[in-house]
């Protein structure tokens, strides 16, 4: 099949369309035809998808099942993985059957739901596969639409205000990204991601309204990229849109902004940032280093004082996010895989743990902490997922999320002992707020009178659960199936990287002389 | 040669002779009750004038001793304002017959300011650019005052007449001044004495007339003080009108004096241009905040759109010029489908233009909804609608042109607009249950509305081939 990325970027969009177009009515009936559709859809998505993984080949460095078309003003509908990327893209519909799944219970508006959900997938999707600049823009920007519908119908209380929050802060982020998309057609002539990979950008400093900007051209171009992706990703101190449409957005809404959008902001810098401004990431590295460092600890205290249960796992995600560019912005082979794992498994973890607040949550419909108490005591099931999650969150060996903390912080070692032992003082906050939360909602004696008849997980959400538990084990114990993926592929980009930093380091020694 | 040059403005003669028979059968048959008639005979003659000319041979054409020029730039603006006044014209049939407004004069006296628009974009001469400019602008204060017994109306008519007439005295003054210094109207013979580094000072005077009379019609900041008032003092369909055809004629007005009056002395104006651009962007994105009136906020909105497209045009460049007219393109078919919504927000019969009225609209309508849920977020500029592509071009065109500057202001401006775009999506889905509208659609309106949102939609396949034919216009102005 040579168009099989573009199968599986829209088969979700297919269905979205036929759930749009000849699905009527909101009686009972329709609503479990959206349903069974907007899973059938996921699922056939997520098997298309195993098909990239047995094509895919992992000693090729280069761009695989590429596919290429014309399209306007020289722009090119261009498709295409790479190790950096085919885990995303497993990754995304791997979560998606699983959230859809978590939806059962909607009530309202469950076509326009189910719609909106098939609509971010392709959307996802197409983010990790594009090879093209403007098409990746398209991909990115668009997936705002579904998730501003998704928070501002089906969210919480105050749901305009994080809907709107989200929007414009994500938006305001990207448009400074297409000027500076602008800038390198303009300068490349070209928007195709593999040729832009192969351009070299003005690296040589000059002044900008009396200002000197070391780094040139490549240090705006990685500013502009970086206003996009550090509100993405999210950095402190742009995170501040996470936790209010974590906290507004539907259980479904959450594991999908945690397991998959957050991680675009990860992407962007490996797809861009780095590779194609390595000067400019050199001269931003330690900024964004002890930014990092200072998200980790910030965010895990921040986290500590929550009262609300998915506030308090959106603040742990901004940390975890946190050692993911400071594995990135380390810039070596430990760095970059630690970074890359670290956000595979913060995808299952986060996913996990949302869906955890959404299982007592769709019972007592209150997140707050202190409305639970005791839950092992009726739940024991839940208790046991929700211990294991919680494990994986502070990153006990044996689970995913030690993996990838673990060669983070060797990788920024190297580079920067002090990011890394602030960092790592990160792990132990962590650990703090992860246990505290874990405490107080299921341990103790169970006193308060509405959870006297709460009830165990049902069937349906022990199959959501149980491909979660599964995939973080086998990360936590062979996590070299992560590894060999994206190793030749990150190692290329290392290469790369010092490479051109010491060509830019030469000509302006040559320059000197 | 009377009969060569004749030739040349031929569909011009054909809608000025058709709209003259019919006021004069009209008035002396049915008066008012053939209006609707005529209303879609006119509407299928611009349709059809609009075929002709985009199918019609290429080439460049001169008549009546250079004061005409037909060239591919000329075509492509007229192909856009006859479609979007025929286009305007169905629309407002239903609308303006429930309410007793439509006389047979309106479609006749859209029909001579679409002439008006044909002679200014096609003027190679500052008479005949002033004489198209005054025949459609005087058609357009009477439309706008259409609605006799509306103190509304007819004040935003008189507005629209008296500061209308004081930017045509501007131009008129520019123009003096233009032929002063250069000695003569032609703007081929401008274009020799207007070169860069040697313009006099009054012939830059003259220059800075022209364009501040030229921006009045754009209703570029700080020439707009008309437009808010205006939009919601017409009725609908006239605003509607008042958004599209006349905004693309005056653009191109302003595209062609700069290029073939002033293409050597781009330095010169290029300032001027980006800073009514950076201005009216930011204006129209931060006054519309405070709008309830979804007219007032379609006013504010075309005024931050204006200055998109200026931005394309401040660039100076070719590609600077099909961006424009890109923009354009997409800028009209968004705002016909918006107030094709527009016209179909009623309660009991009566119009409603508040846009808390869409409470939860989403509900009732999901289809139309859907559709403008499409249309503002192409308006805002968020992809993968075709709004994103008409940004794209004009930042590539202003990037390229050195002025990124004006690209970075206008992303920011972009987002501060998004918001009340949002607004509107968020009042159609996320808003309380409230008083409802009527679920009043007529055909046409609905065909135009969706189809307006498809185009949004699946433009982005290949634009429909705008792209290509915006790129053969801007290369025969500048070259």
């Amino acid at each position: 099949m040579d168009n099989l990325l573009s199968i599986v970027t829209f088969i979700p969009a297919l269905a979205a369309l036929i759930l749009a177009l000849f699905l009527r009515g909101e009686d009972a009936a329709a609503q479990r035809n959206a349903k069974w559709v907007a899973m059938f859809a996921t699922s056939v998505t997520f098997l298309v998808s195993l098909a990239i993984y047995s094509g895919f080949d992992p000693a090729d460095t280069g761009f695989q099942m590429v596919e290429e078309g014309e399209w306007l003003l020289g722009l090119k509908y261009k498709m295409g993985v790479d190790g950096i990327s085919v885990l995303f893209v497993l990754l995304t519909t791997f979560i998606m059957p699983l959230s859809i799944l978590a939806s059962w219970q909607v009530k309202t508006r469950v076509k326009e739901y189910m719609i909106a959900f098939l609509l971010l997938e392709t959307l996802m999707l197409g983010v990790f596969m594009a090879l093209d600049l403007v098409l990746f823009y398209l991909f990115f920007e668009a997936g705002l639409i579904p998730m501003f519908l998704i928070i501002g119908i089906w969210g919480g209380k105050d749901r305009i205000y994080a809907s709107f929050k989200f929007f414009l802060y994500t938006f305001l982020g990207s448009v400074l990204m297409l000027v500076a998309m602008v800038a390198m057609f303009a300068d490349a002539g070209t928007t195709d991601i593999e040729m832009l990979l192969a351009h070299e950008f003005a690296s040589d400093g000059f002044s900008v309204l009396g200002f000197h900007v070391l780094g040139g051209m490549q240090t705006l171009l990685f500013l502009a990229f970086f206003a996009s992706f550090a509100v993405k990703i999210p950095m402190w101190p742009v995170h501040t849109w996470l936790p209010d449409a974590h906290v507004q957005a539907p259980t479904a809404g959450s594991v999908v902004l945690a397991a998959i959008m957050l991680k675009m902001g990860g992407y962007g810098f490996l797809r861009f940032s780095l590779p194609m401004f390595p000067v400019g990431s050199e001269v931003m590295a330690p900024l964004v280093l002890w930014m990092s460092a200072i998200a980790i600890v910030y965010t895990s205290l921040v986290a500590l004082v929550q009262d609300d249960m998915k506030k308090l796992i959106a603040y742990s995600s901004v940390a975890h996010m946190g050692f993911v560019t400071m594995g990135i912005f380390a810039a070596n082979q430990q760095g970059l895989d630690g970074a890359i794992f670290q956000m595979v498994s913060h995808g299952f973890i986060s996913a996990a743990l949302f869906l955890c607040v959404g299982v007592i949550y769709d019972r007592m419909h209150t997140r707050d902490i202190d409305a639970y108490g005791g839950l092992v005591n009726r739940m024991p099931a839940y208790a046991l997922v929700f211990m294991f999650f919680t494990m994986g969150n502070v990153g006990l060996p044996g689970t995913s999320g030690f993996i990838g903390e673990f060669l983070t912080m060797m990788g920024a070692f190297q580079v920067n002992t002090w990011v890394t032992a602030v960092a790592a003082s990160g792990v132990i906050f962590s650990a703090c707020y992860a246990l505290w939360l874990y405490r107080r909602v299921v341990f103790g004696d169970l006193i308060k009178e509405s959870l006297k008849t709460i009830q165990d997980m049902s069937a349906r959400e022990k199959w959501i659960f149980a491909p979660l538990v599964a995939m973080t084990l086998l990360l936590g114990v062979y996590p070299s199936l992560v590894t060999d993926i994206i190793g030749p592929s990150t190692t290329a980009l290392i290469d790369k990287f010092d490479t051109a930093l010491a060509a830019a380091e030469a000509a302006t020694q040559h320059a000197s002389n | 040669m009377i009969q060569a040059d004749l030739t040349v403005i031929l569909p011009e003669v054909v809608l000025a002779v058709y709209a003259m028979l019919a006021l004069i059968v009209a008035v002396y048959t049915s008066k008012d009750r053939l209006a609707p008639t005529l209303v879609w005979t006119t509407g299928a003659l611009m349709a059809l004038l609009g075929l002709w000319i985009m199918t019609g041979p290429g080439g460049t054409r001169a008549a009546f001793g250079g004061m005409i020029l037909d060239d591919g730039f000329a075509r492509f603006a007229k192909v856009a304002i006859l479609f979007s006044a025929a286009a305007v014209l169905v629309m407002s049939q239903e609308y303006m017959s429930r309410r007793g407004l439509l006389r047979f004069e309106y479609p006749l006296l859209v029909t001579l300011a679409a002439v008006g628009m044909m002679v200014m974009v096609s003027a190679s001469d500052l008479m005949v650019l002033y004489m198209g400019l005054e025949l459609q602008s005087l058609a357009l204060y009477v439309v706008a005052a259409l609605r006799r017994d509306s103190v509304k109306s007819t004040e935003a008519g008189l507005k629209y007449f008296v500061l209308g007439a004081l930017s045509s005295g501007l131009l008129l003054y520019g123009a003096s001044l233009v032929y002063g210094y250069a000695g003569t109207t032609l703007f081929s013979g401008i274009i020799q004495t207007a070169q860069h580094g040697s313009v006099s000072v009054g012939l830059l005077f003259g220059l800075v007339f022209l364009i501040s009379g030229m921006a009045f019609k754009v209703s570029a900041v700080p020439f707009h003080m008309w437009t808010p008032d205006v939009y919601e003092g017409s009725p609908t369909p006239v605003t509607a009108f008042f958004a599209t055809a006349p905004k693309v004629a005056a653009m191109a007005l302003i595209a062609r004096v700069l290029h073939d009056a002033f293409g050597n002395a781009v330095a010169d104006w290029s300032q001027v241009i980006a800073l009514l651009s950076l201005l009216s962007m930011f204006l129209g994105a931060v006054a519309a905040i405070g709008q309830r009136d979804i007219k007032r906020l379609m006013a504010y909105s075309s005024i931050a759109h204006m200055g998109y497209a200026l931005m394309g045009l401040a660039a100076g460049t070719a590609f600077g010029v099909q961006s424009m007219l890109i923009y354009m393109a997409i800028y009209v078919t968004m705002n016909l489908g918006t107030f094709a919504f527009i016209l179909m927000m009623e309660k009991d019969g009566k119009p409603v233009t508040d846009i808390r009225a869409l409470n939860m609209y989403s509900k009732r309508e999901p289809g139309k909804a859907l559709a403008m849920l499409i249309l503002m977020f192409s308006m805002a500029g968020v992809p993968p609608m075709l709004g994103f592509f008409g940004k794209f071009y004009v930042l590539r065109a202003a990037y390229e042109g050195g002025l990124a500057w004006l690209a970075i202001a206008g992303v920011v401006a972009s987002v501060i607009a998004a918001f009340y775009y949002l607004r509107i999506v968020y009042y159609m889905y996320f808003g309380e249950e409230g008083e409802e509208l009527d679920t009043h659609s007529s055909p046409v309106l609905w065909v135009v509305l969706t189809g307006a949102a498809a185009m949004m939609l699946l433009g982005i396949v290949n634009m429909f081939g705008v792209e290509g034919a915006a790129a053969a216009a801007a290369a025969t102005l500048v070259n």
